[in-house]
């Protein structure tokens, strides 16, 4: 029998943005089992929920994490809308949804970025968060933030966008197509970063549904979950399929994202040609009294918030389920039998956003 | 093919300009919608704490009899959430980011007019006071 040794996997790896630590049981160079460690960028923004105002908390809940921060602050204020029972104006459904599905894109090309990095793809790594600046760009000049927006607030949303500018960002999209399409290509298609991802770190349908895996990590298997389909915000207005692939393996998780991409162009473009008049808000008067638990899809899969009032201007629980805490078990599974070389890029393949997942 | 498109993007971006800007020597684009960082009027304040109870850093502590307006900007987190509920507008939001630290510090102190009922504002109460930690 081969002599086992424990490899320590992070919390600091040059390819982990965040720190997570994995201790890896190795035979030779083959990984047999994985033990995974959090607990070390816990900063208790739960708990926080019972000194804060309920209108305030949006800011909170928004900076639990640094790169889907946008979709956080919406799935909370759902929360307290469903509980207090306020109605939102169409447009401000519609420009939730334009500033999500942004966020998404922005989180992706940030992660193909990364990904590429961890295969030494150096140029492309450049040319995807040289795109991703021009999405920041727009979400600036409309938000005011580049990644922590600060829109979304319970009743609606802070800013409107005008007209012209809704315009200027159809058009900025298209250019971004085009490169995009050069962009992916590259992922999609280079036999260099194709036998380093086919057939690496297998997943299967089934064991991605068992282990509960949500978002990329899970259509990469070719489970069809997408909680966009459920149609909160205006998602139900609009037609969109979600992106399945069956492969399993890293190259169909990576070609989950790179294809989200356009199915996120063609959200927004359905949104600005679709986009009502009105208000972006309504007033909101009270305190929430009750529970309520709201899903949506972040970049990374699913986030469940819940959210309990008691009729008072604080909170008495606030708990999230990101998507990011439900996708380490499948990453565990995902981690036995791959080689140690392949280890940084099967963990990036789930995205992890350990921020998100501690809070 | 992949290697066509690659080439494509390697020789597009040969006869572009940078995409990067070189910053500190020009200045970083700034949208007129840029959270940067909070400013004060003094003259204008009434001491109402409106934006101090809602920060949700607590990073602003107003006192009514001091006649003082503080601000931390280590823990400001720049949501504009001040600037929104202040009822004079004496509080603005600046698109430009307050420079960078090396040490700690970042309390700015300044005294204010207060309300407006027990005196007019005094033109010499607009003096704003910086204090160190």
């Amino acid at each position: 029998m081969t002599k086992q040794i424990v490899v320590p996997f992070g919390p600091q790896h040059p390819v982990l943005p965040e720190p997570i630590h994995l201790d890896l049981v190795l035979e030779d160079e083959t990984v047999v089992d994985a033990i995974p460690t959090i607990g070390y960028v816990h900063r208790g923004l739960e708990k926080l929920v019972e000194k804060r105002e309920f209108t305030e908390y949006v800011f909170i809940a928004e900076r639990i994490c640094g790169i889907c921060s946008y979709i956080h602050s919406n799935t909370y204020c759902e929360c307290i809308e469903q509980i207090m029972g306020i109605e939102v104006p169409d447009r401000a459904q519609y420009l939730r949804t334009i500033w999500s599905e942004y966020s998404r894109m922005h989180s992706h090309l940030l992660w193909l970025g990364l990904f590429a990095d961890s295969m030494g793809f150096e140029s492309v790594f450049m040319n995807a968060w040289r795109l991703r600046e021009h999405l920041l760009d727009d979400m600036e000049s409309t938000t005011g933030g580049r990644v922590i927006q600060g829109v979304c607030k319970v009743g609606g949303v802070r800013k409107d966008i005008a007209p012209e500018k809704l315009d200027e960002m159809l058009k900025g999209l298209k250019g971004i197509e085009r490169e995009l399409q050069d962009l992916t290509t590259v992922f999609l298609d280079d036999s260099s970063i194709k036998n380093r991802l086919v057939g690496v770190g297998r997943l299967s349908c089934e064991d991605a549904y068992q282990l509960g895996a949500v978002g990329p990590t899970a259509r990469g298997s070719g489970v069809d979950i997408d909680l966009r389909s459920t149609g909160y915000a205006a998602y139900g207005k609009i037609n969109f399929k979600p992106v399945v692939e069956h492969g399993g393996d890293c190259y169909a998780r990576c070609a989950v994202r790179a294809k989200e991409l356009f199915t996120s162009i063609d959200i927004i473009e359905q949104c600005i040609r679709k986009i009502p008049d009105g208000p972006v808000d309504v007033k909101v008067t009270g305190a929430p009294d009750g529970e309520f638990f709201a899903r949506s899809e972040q970049p990374r899969g699913e986030v469940i918030h819940y959210v309990k009032g008691n009729g008072k201007k604080n909170l008495v629980r606030h708990r999230v389920r990101t998507p990011t805490f439900t996708n380490i078990p499948p990453l565990v599974t995902l981690l036995k039998g791959v080689e140690l070389a392949d280890v940084p890029v099967v963990v990036l393949t789930i995205d992890p956003c350990i921020g998100c997942a501690e809070r | 093919m992949a290697l066509f498109q690659m080439t494509k993007t390697v020789i597009k971006s040969l006869f572009s300009r940078p995409a990067t800007l070189m910053y500190p020597v020009n200045v970083a684009k700034k949208t007129a919608n840029t959270r940067g960082h909070v400013k004060i009027d003094p003259a204008k304040c009434i001491t109402c704490k409106m934006c101090q109870r809602k920060c949700p850093t607590q990073a602003i502590e107003v006192d009514n009899k001091e006649r003082t307006w503080q601000i931390d900007q280590m823990r400001c987190v720049v949501c504009s959430i001040c600037v929104e509920t202040c009822p004079t507008k004496c509080l603005t939001m600046d698109n430009q980011y307050r420079p960078a630290m090396t040490a700690r510090g970042g309390i700015e102190k300044f005294t204010v007019a207060g309300p407006k009922k027990k005196e007019p504002a005094p033109a010499d109460g607009a003096k704003p006071k910086e204090t160190k930690e």
